[in-house]
């Protein structure tokens, strides 16, 4: 048996999707920009796709600019605000943190905010840290390791009341969480297509009417001067297929409550994470004595796709930065497993990752000279 | 897996030489549990000849293969030649280990050295 448990990485493109973009690579290929009539087609495509997008975070069809994704659009939303101070937490993207971090090396002071063992800010830090020079609060939707939602009413209310400007990292969280960004009061937002079964490379950056940025791509001045470069039309009009198929029913989190019992029957095992507050496809357990890399692979040849955001599986050696801030010390995340469902996964599926899991827990608990009972 | 080599996740499905031995003369403990690699290495010692060794690794794929590659390498050998085995020697023998593995998850033959100064030291 195959299973896909790794659908926070990326998703499966769905075959709607797919058959969407076809059109737009051999028949309805011309540049958005054309003026001629099969320009004009592309045109009226993708800004009806751009409508449908909108509507889907309750923005203006003008607010969305289209990217190649989820950190080009974090780059440019924390880069182009051109802000002498901003708040930020300790669990975001790398694709935030690492923004954060280049500007804070050009002298742009950063506060990164704490959070508690289930990934939550303290919204009284926040209000603290907002100061004059506060220029932009970026804070994800969801995290994408250990699933916790995050307060984003709360934060804009608090923004609104303090005049920053909100950005929010919504990649994780697009199709899951229901998102409002005049509700919300959120001033931008990144999302990305292929973690909602639609394609790579693609991703829109919400910005509310009247926040200025600074582009960081110069060229034709397409997407309001803001993104230059010919509009990827086949990957927009496979967003917005996406977001449609989004709205269809599925049984992720009865999957995910299912898969969270059958693993904490395994003895020594923690989820990471909160219990409630947290996305319907997130599942991420700590076992104790093995270490991650082993899991991963021992379930790979079993034919399970799974990750690991602990020391040795990406060529990093460090521990999860997420898993560190949450309060684990090393030796605890070095054994934590990431499953993440999609509305593919079935229960037989489910059934079996619950199965060989145990298996491949226990033997490796074998070779381990921790946690045995002599 | 193009990360590790054939002979790698071999010894990784089926390591030799694996756990506690039941009779041994000493132990030799290398690693730490916050780098995520730790090894303790078992020997019994007869008339200078390692004849049986057993290792307990938690540890990524590296750590587990480089523990069980290291056994099969000191079995049935001398102290003195035992002793002579290096990273080098476990990383050669699995075909190369990837850049990155090769300092925090190859500390088997450190842990053989331990084990066999801890022998000598009785």
């Amino acid at each position: 048996m195959r299973v896909y448990l790794d659908n926070a990485a990326t998703t499966m493109t769905a075959p709607e999707v797919v058959a969407e973009m076809k059109r737009f690579f051999s028949e309805e290929y011309a540049n958005p920009a054309s003026l001629h009539t099969m320009g004009q087609h592309a045109k009226e495509a993708t800004e009806k796709a751009r409508e449908s997008i909108a509507k889907a975070i309750n923005a203006e069809p003008e607010e969305i600019i289209f990217t190649s994704g989820g950190t080009e659009s974090d780059n440019l939303a924390i880069k182009g605000i051109n802000a002498g101070h901003i708040i930020t937490t300790k669990i975001e993207h790398p694709a935030v943190l690492e923004s954060c971090r280049a500007l804070e090396k050009k002298g742009t002071k950063i506060t990164y905010l704490d959070v508690d063992p289930e990934g939550l800010i303290d919204l009284e830090q926040l209000k603290d840290s907002i100061n004059k020079g506060t220029g932009l609060v970026t804070i994800m939707a969801a995290n994408n390791e250990i699933g916790t939602i995050l307060p984003l009413e709360k934060i804009g209310a608090i923004c609104k009341e303090r005049g920053v400007p909100f950005h929010t990292d919504a990649v994780q969280a697009l199709g899951k969480v229901p998102i409002d960004v005049k509700a919300m009061n959120i001033d931008m937002l990144s999302a990305s297509a292929h973690k909602i079964h639609g394609p790579k490379g693609m991703g829109i950056l919400y910005v509310k009417k009247g926040i200025k940025l600074i582009p960081s791509i110069h060229g034709g001045g397409h997407e309001h001067g803001m993104r230059s470069g010919t509009g990827n039309t086949a990957g927009i009009m496979g967003m917005a297929k996406a977001i449609e198929l989004m709205q269809e029913k599925n049984n992720m989190q009865e999957l995910r409550d299912m898969l969270i019992k059958g693993l904490l029957e395994i003895p020594e095992t923690r989820l990471n994470g909160p219990r409630q507050k947290r996305l319907c496809n997130n599942v991420n357990v700590a076992f104790k004595y093995i270490e991650g890399e082993g899991i991963l692979l021992y379930l790979d040849e079993a034919g399970i796709s799974v990750s690991t955001g602990s020391a040795c599986s990406s060529l990093s050696l460090k521990p999860s930065h997420v898993l560190l801030a949450l309060g684990l010390k090393p030796e605890e995340s070095h054994g934590s497993i990431r499953f993440s469902l999609s509305r593919y996964t079935t229960k037989a599926e489910i059934q079996y990752t619950i199965e060989e899991t145990k298996k491949v827990v226990k033997r490796l608990r074998e070779l381990s000279p921790f946690g045995k009972e002599d | 897996m193009a990360l590790y080599s054939e002979k790698v996740m071999d010894h990784f499905r089926h390591p030799r030489n694996h756990g506690r031995l039941k009779e041994f003369d000493a132990v030799g403990k290398v690693g730490n549990p916050t780098c995520g690699d730790v090894m303790y290495i078992y020997i019994k010692v007869n008339n200078n000849i390692i004849t049986a060794i057993g290792f307990e690794t938690m540890g990524c794929a590296a750590a587990i293969a480089t523990s069980s590659m290291m056994t099969e390498l000191a079995k049935g050998k001398s102290l003195e030649e035992a002793e002579k085995i290096t990273r080098g020697d476990v990383a050669n023998n699995l075909n190369g280990l990837p850049p990155v593995k090769m300092h925090c998850s190859n500390l088997a033959a450190d842990g053989l050295r331990i084990a066999i100064k801890n022998y000598r030291k009785g």
